[in-house]
């Protein structure tokens, strides 16, 4: 129950957040990434404001075994730089590109942006859904093309 | 517009605290894709009551606010091939890439993770030269 609270009020202060920002406005993120157009920096300011907690955050979490409601906290993933990382990034930036909404201000968009958005948001859960097969035919065929170690 | 910055800071420091208080209470990284992803492909099956109340959180709490915009516009397209190839390449890269602008970018760099660090830099990269090439040469955006 109290995870479950937390959880809410991290959501709603996240989707607050989005909606503060303007990050919830696509022509504000496809203005950050139109770099030979009228470029909008707001981006920045957010990534940059959004990462001072979490600096704090993480420093806090280095100093404890488990979260205060006594989960392990997450360990830090292994560094490898495979394909699936630079594939897949390459692929968000280009989605995200297209139509200017990540995850995040698409959902918390739900609600607002109509059926565009609901059309938007289907295809990226078909898509999340679609990928852990994906992943394994790419591993079958043996695609470690990118693979190094840090 | 001139004030567009502070917000964005305003902003940014409202969802940089979400994610603490998702990381110090809850022990979870508040990446968007993988809270929604490991709910709908059946990965992370085992902590869906937290997944689904953050997830109710981000949905109802925006449009409680709009009311204090006047007129708040997405700019969103409505061209459905756009919105379509879109959505599914956002959808498959993020998962494939484990992570997107939240998990990735607010939490994975300011710990340092290479990992993040090098994501951010290739969906950011990639998403400029996609934007240079459909807005400015192909037209489509």
């Amino acid at each position: 129950m109290q995870r479950s609270l937390f959880a809410a009020l991290a959501g709603a202060l996240f989707g607050a957040g989005l909606l503060v920002s303007g990050m919830m406005d696509t022509a504000k993120v496809q203005g950050w990434l139109d770099v030979f157009g009228a470029w909008d920096p707001t981006l920045a300011f957010v990534m940059g404001g959004a990462m001072v907690p979490m600096a704090v955050a993480w420093r806090i979490a280095a100093r404890r075994q488990t979260s205060v409601l006594g989960t392990a906290l997450p360990a830090m993933p292994a560094q490898r730089l495979d394909s699936g990382l630079i594939g897949g990034s390459v692929m968000f930036g280009a989605g995200w590109a297209l139509v200017g909404l990540c995850p995040g201000p698409a959902m918390a968009a739900t609600l607002l942006n109509g059926t565009s958005g609901l059309v938007f948001l289907l295809a990226m859960l078909a898509g999340m859904v679609a990928t852990p097969a994906l992943r394994r035919a790419l591993t079958a065929r043996g695609d470690t093309a990118w693979t190094s170690a840090r | 517009m001139e004030q567009d910055w502070i917000w964005g800071l305003i902003g940014g420091l409202m969802i940089g605290s979400a994610g603490a208080l998702y990381l110090l209470m809850n022990g979870r990284i508040m990446g968007a894709s993988g809270i929604i992803g490991g709910l709908v492909d059946g990965s992370e099956r085992k902590a869906w009551p937290e997944r689904v109340a953050f997830l109710a959180g981000l949905v109802l709490v925006p449009p409680l606010l709009v009311p204090l915009y006047d007129g708040f516009d997405a700019h969103l397209t409505d061209s459905l091939p756009l919105l379509i190839a879109a959505g599914l390449l956002v959808g498959i890269g993020t998962r494939l890439a484990n992570g997107c602008t939240s998990g990735h970018g607010v939490c994975g760099i300011p710990r340092l993770s290479w990992r993040s660090i090098v994501a951010t830099v290739f969906y950011i990269l990639a998403g400029a030269i996609i934007m240079a090439v459909a807005r400015h040469l192909l037209g489509w955006i």
